[in-house]
């Protein structure tokens, strides 16, 4: 490895290998974490980042292979091994008590004590308050967890693992659901922490921010260690192609569409608090994208429109008729198509077999008098997954065994099975593997073509320049901008989305 | 993917923008518990005037004394019962495990007169500490959910009582004077057994705010994952909380057994009702997380009254099943409508601020 | 390349899977085994009128079950029911006592008992209440509801009519096992070969993804509560008829017997999944080794013991593998359990 300090490093993992029953989840994967140092875990989904996180954090055990401390073998019984050993944890979605104060979320586990062991209450408040006051935030110490927002989440997690005075901090995709600024406030204090000799391990998908924040990087494929960089050494491509394994490629087939009559159309839309007078239109064979920060308010529209959220102002046509409020059966009847943000929460029922999932929405459509026709419904699922070139062994296998891009497969065979008029996708490459993703952007594409409406909400700015006729900014539950595919750049839609936009 | 691919980050320069102070959710969260204990001393104000209106009797000392010994034995089962409920399980074997304590002490006293009555006490609370840790391991390392697995020793364990007494009846008669007047003994004007609960509701009370254990209770109803992750042990706290609820259910039996002196296998019968009615309606979320057992002493003394003011009033005491279950569904119906208004609020002002 | 599986949870699901389709075998063995040493090791198990009686005596069980499989597949419970078959009872007591006809009455006894579960139905579907609490709750108000009604006295003089027809049996089968025979057939029908059956599977096993395919989760749920109801009446004219008595207190702890046939019948208590004949089986094999218990003298509160260890037995069973994995694999979600 490159440019090794001299000390050794304060945690590390040698060689470690874990599996799940027949499942090879990490193979002879090293890291070395050192102090002082920012250090970034890249990989695509599935490439046994989350695994590799929780051995550290003393959640899994190793099945082979050692995780040494110092430079001496130690090993973690269970997270409070691992946090005894200086280990922080920063789990993507914070992990706290809602109804407990902030303070007493803060020191769970080891509270400081006053006579008769009870709690010493005051000493506790002044300590949390102290370090909100060090990481330059005001939160109220007394204030319960409950309500709190993501970032501001965060910050306890971040108070927490400073009060443990831990010496490695583990962040586990922070960034993830935070808004720009939050993100930036989080880099300030993660930088603090590093550069008092806080030794930093980075998960993200975003490969700005590795860039920005880390010094040395390790990238994970398939479970295998690839190899360990300095980051001053490459380029971002260079990362991709240690991640994917191959070369980055332009991954948008879009064909040109002549846009129909309008398919879509949403007026005054409101969900107190969540998003506020939103009006667009989207037209037969147009792919429109939705594009906006995370938080903008972008999927609540997607999932008011098609009735899972009631709305209190405004209302939705679909081929110029109006759409009953609040009923995901009337909107499928309109012949509207979801297909959402969340696969594993929301788009899959993940013991349910393959064919018993693509069924589900269609239900009517597989039945025979009364009664539901095993054959038809195996014949709907057998049609799309071989439509969608899905990888399965058996369409009765529950669709928890299958990858992620093969998952969101069934999730789109489900909704296409439907020949839907308007598809509205969220988030629709969103942790899946590279090819797949092609597939997926060449679908929407010939489905536009084909005369559907495509609504396409995404995060990834390639995507939504690559494949949207029109693009859609939100910010802050307002939609700010409408931008025409020629005028659609990187900067025309960060603007819109950051607020600065002309619009 | 392309080398771009980076989500819509806002760049750094807007990081210099004042963080927004602090929601005001604590105070809205905070006054919402306490309307709660503030409620149930509200109705009980109004149920004590509306009753000693139309019969002065009831606001007597006697009558103020008999509501207080009635509410004890429910209080310290309630107290129990809170310490299970706040870690998001329930403990239905309370009444069963009173039975089987009560029975066995009177048994003891009635056999062998020469056991100390302490001696009897600390074997009723170990009898329902063992019968609490049967729960304990079931729901704590087996992963039963506590709801079946209560259920099954509620049946289980009443079944083990109907066997060891075959049929049999202790009567007053045949216990030891000592013993009974523990039932009826007054301290400084008010009833032994009431001091009993009162002792332990505020050393639960003190224990469940102060202590380090006490707190990870309501961490594990909270959130139990975050609880793994904050390396809190969650099994042994929840095994925990069982063998202190049925420890307060060995040491209601022996309350039960020394107040009523007749003692056979169906003592308590049904009581596992009154218990989860009085922890629901003082407050204590099913949820877990959330609640005292200060709010579920209340709501046990509050039911205790409701059913002495029947008896003043002339209404026939059947009626005491129907009042408790309308209790128990207004009381989460209650907490439901609060819970989403508090939500609703959040949320609004979570808006406003951002906006 | 099922790396996904690496998260944690579908990896260790798919064995519990095979198990429990494992499981209904389990049972049937269960079910012959203790048949066939009932009829060789107890007296007078193995004879015509005792075989009615035991299948007589499993009616309101089996009824209430066919409904309770649907509401546990469903992620949910009724711990009601057997207060809704108490308050059915006396409903009818009352009526019959103020003269009504009991052509009339019994239709009305059923609309008590949908109307019960319309309630709690609407508790959990509208107000999004667990229906654990909900149901302990009108657990206590229906029988508390009952007691109102009719107090402690005991209704015995119905239609010899009627209470005939309850315990008529053609040979060993008696009537009211026909009527448990086809409801359960329509029941199955309903779970394992409909829509309706699929929606509720679906909604059992991930309440929100199935309210993003279009299935109409709290309709659903309001009536499969509304179902647990009225079967629940039901199985309360069986009972008044078969003992000839409407009391307040007809049924108390029946939802035991109920809860633990449908579990051990291997219905998940975290819902999505389970079949109606394991349940149908595990209410037959409570009913003999009640039965086998009853012919060997063991008292009645003795029997609920032994309900209540099969109860735990039933979800025990299939833990004990998870304890040993759960060694190596401290998920964070192993703190969850069901309050």
């Amino acid at each position: 490895m490159p440019d090794r300090p001299p000390v050794p490093p304060v945690l590390a993992l040698h060689r470690v290998s874990k599996s799940f029953g027949a499942v090879r989840a990490l193979h002879e994967v090293s890291l070395e974490l050192f102090a002082g140092e920012a250090h970034a875990l890249a990989g695509e989904n599935g490439a046994g980042k989350s695994t590799l996180v929780k051995i550290l954090s003393g959640l899994h055990r190793p099945d082979a292979g050692r995780i040494l401390l110092d430079g001496e073998p130690a090993e973690f019984h269970g997270p409070a091994d691992a946090q005894r050993a200086g280990v922080a944890v920063i789990y993507q979605e914070p992990t706290l008590f809602p109804d407990l104060s902030v303070t007493e979320n803060i020191f769970m586990g080891r509270q400081p004590r006053a006579r008769f062991g009870r709690i010493d209450r005051p000493a506790a408040r002044r300590r949390a308050a102290a370090l909100f006051a060090g990481l330059g935030v005001q939160l109220d110490p007394d204030q319960p967890a409950r309500g709190l927002s993501i970032a501001d989440q965060q910050l306890v997690e971040i108070a927490k693992a400073l009060s443990r005075d831990a010496r490695v901090l583990i962040m586990d995709e922070p960034t993830a659901a935070l808004s720009g600024n939050e993100v930036a406030r989080l880099f300030g204090v993660v930088e603090a922490l590093r550069a008092r000799g806080c030794a930093v391990l980075f998960v993200s998908h975003r490969l700005e921010e590795i860039f920005e924040l880390c010094r040395r990087v390790t990238t994970l494929r398939d479970g295998a260690f690839v190899s360990g960089d300095l980051i001053a050494d490459m380029t971002p491509d260079d990362l991709v192609r240690r991640m994917v394994g191959r070369e980055p490629e332009a991954l948008f087939p879009k064909l040109d569409t002549v846009p129909g009559q309008v398919a879509l159309a949403v007026r005054r839309l409101t969900r107190e608090g969540v998003f506020t007078d939103v009006s667009f239109e989207v037209r037969a064979g147009e792919v429109v994208a939705l594009a906006g920060l995370v938080g903008a308010g972008r999927s609540e529209v997607a999932r008011a429109v098609f009735g899972v959220d009631r709305p209190d102002a405004g209302r939705v046509e679909v081929g110029g008729r109006r759409l009953r409020p609040a009923s995901p059966s009337a909107a499928m009847a309109a012949g509207l198509a979801l297909v959402p943000e969340d696969r594993r929460q929301q788009g899959l029922i993940m013991d349910l077999s393959i064919e018993r999932n693509i069924a589900l929405a269609g239900l009517p459509a597989v039945r025979r008098g009364p009664l539901i026709s095993r054959a038809a419904e195996r014949a709907r699922a057998h049609d799309w997954a071989v439509r969608l070139r899905l990888k399965f062994a058996r369409l009765a296998d529950p669709v928890g065994v299958l990858s992620g891009g093969n998952q969101q497969k069934v999730v789109l065979a489900k909704w296409l099975a439907r020949k839907p008029s308007v598809l509205i996708v969220d988030e629709p490459t969103r942790g899946i593997d590279v090819g797949t993703k092609a597939e997926v952007h060449r679908l929407l594409s010939e489905l536009a073509a084909g005369g559907v409406a495509v609504l396409m909400i995404s995060s990834e700015l390639p995507e939504v320049l690559g494949m949207a006729d029109r693009v859609l900014v939100m910010h802050e539950g307002r939609l700010v901008a409408d931008i025409p595919r020629a005028e659609a750049t990187e900067e025309s839609v960060m603007a819109a989305a950051t607020g600065r936009g002309a619009a | 993917m392309s080398g771009r691919e980076t989500g819509l980050a806002a760049p750094a320069a807007e990081s210099a923008a004042a963080p927004a102070p602090p929601p005001r959710g604590d105070r809205l969260v905070s006054r919402v518990a306490r309307v709660r204990e503030l409620g149930i001393v509200v109705a009980l104000v109004l149920l004590f005037a509306v009753t000693g209106a139309v019969n002065p009797g009831f606001l007597s000392p006697d009558s103020l004394r008999d509501i207080l010994l009635n509410s004890s034995i429910v209080a310290v089962l309630a107290i129990g019962q809170t310490l299970v409920v706040i870690t998001r399980n329930v403990d239905l074997s309370v009444s069963s495990v009173v039975g089987l304590s009560a029975f066995g002490g009177a048994l003891v006293l009635a056999d062998h007169p020469g056991v100390p009555a302490p001696l009897v006490i600390a074997g009723c609370v170990l009898l329902g500490a063992l019968c609490g840790a049967v729960n304990g391991l079931l729901v704590g390392v087996a992963a039963v959910p506590a709801l079946v697995a209560t259920l099954g020793t509620l049946y289980a364990f009443r079944g083990v009582d109907y066997a060891w007494a075959g049929g049999r009846q202790v009567n007053a008669a045949d216990m030891p004077e000592g013993f009974l007047a523990l039932g009826s003994a007054s301290v400084l004007g008010l009833p032994l057994l009431a001091l009993v609960a009162l002792a332990v509701l505020l050393a639960v009370g003190w224990a469940l705010r102060n202590l380090p254990p006490g707190r990870e209770l309501y961490a594990i109803g909270s959130n139990p994952e975050a609880a793994v992750l904050a390396g809190i042990r969650v099994r042994r706290r929840v095994v925990a909380a069982f063998v202190a609820s049925g420890a307060l259910a060995g040491l209601a039996g022996a309350m039960w057994a020394a107040r009523f002196g007749t003692v056979d296998a169906t003592v308590a019968t049904g009581k596992e009702l009154d218990v989860i009615a009085a922890v629901v309606v003082g407050g204590v979320a099913i949820f877990g997380g959330s609640g005292t057992v200060y709010g579920a002493v209340l709501g046990a003394v509050l039911l205790a009254s409701i059913s002495s003011a029947l008896a003043v009033l002339r209404v026939d005491a059947l009626a005491q099943t129907a009042i408790n279950g309308a209790l128990i569904i207004t009381a989460i119906v209650l907490d439901r409508v609060l819970a989403l208004r508090v939500a609703a609020a959040l949320r609004r002002r979570r808006y406003r601020d951002a906006a | 390349m099922p790396r996904e599986a690496a998260g944690g949870a579908a990896a260790p699901r798919d064995p519990a899977g095979r198990l429990i389709r494992r499981w209904e075998g389990l049972i049937l063995v269960l079910l012959v085994t203790v048949t066939l040493w009932a009829s060789a090791g107890v007296d007078g198990f193995a004879n015509a009128s005792n075989v009615s009686f035991l299948l007589l005596d499993t009616t309101e069980i089996a009824l209430m079950a066919l409904t309770m499989t649907l509401v546990v597949v469903a992620a949910e419970i009724d711990l009601s029911v057997a207060s809704t078959l108490g308050l059915s009872c006396a409903v009818l007591g009352w009526l019959w006592n103020a003269g009504l006809a009991i052509e009339l009455i019994m239709p009305i006894c059923l609309l008590t008992g949908a109307l019960c579960g319309a309630v709690n139905g609407v508790l959990v579907t509208r107000l999004g209440l667990p229906s654990l609490a909900v149901t302990i709750g009108t657990f206590a108000l229906y029988r508390g509801l009952a007691y109102v009604i009719l107090g402690d006295q005991a209704v015995a003089d119905l239609p010899p009519a009627y209470t005939g027809l309850a315990t008529q049996t053609f040979g060993p089968v008696p009537l009211a096992t026909v009527l448990v025979a086809v409801l359960a057939a329509l029941a199955a029908t309903v779970l394992h070969a409909t829509g309706l059956g699929r929606s509720i599977f679906a909604l059992g096993a991930n309440e929100e993804a199935a309210h993003f395919a279009g299935v109409r989760v709290k309709r659903i749920k309001f009536w499969l509560f509304v179902a647990s109801g009225a079967c629940a009446a039901l199985a309360s004219l069986v009972y008044t008829f078969r003992y000839a008595s409407a009391r307040a207190d007809n049924g108390v702890g029946l939802e035991l017997a109920v809860v633990a046939a449908v579990l051990l019948g291997g219905v998940s208590i975290f819902g999505g999944r389970g079949t109606l004949p394991g349940v149908l089986m595990a209410v037959l094999l409570l009913g003999v080794v009640r039965n086998a218990l009853i012919l060997a003298d063991v008292a009645n509160e003795v029997l609920n013991f032994v309900t209540g260890l099969l109860l735990v037995a039933s979800v025990l069973a299939p833990n004990l593998g998870a304890i040993r994995r759960r060694r190596h694999l401290p998920t964070p979600s192993e703190g969850k359990s069901v309050p």
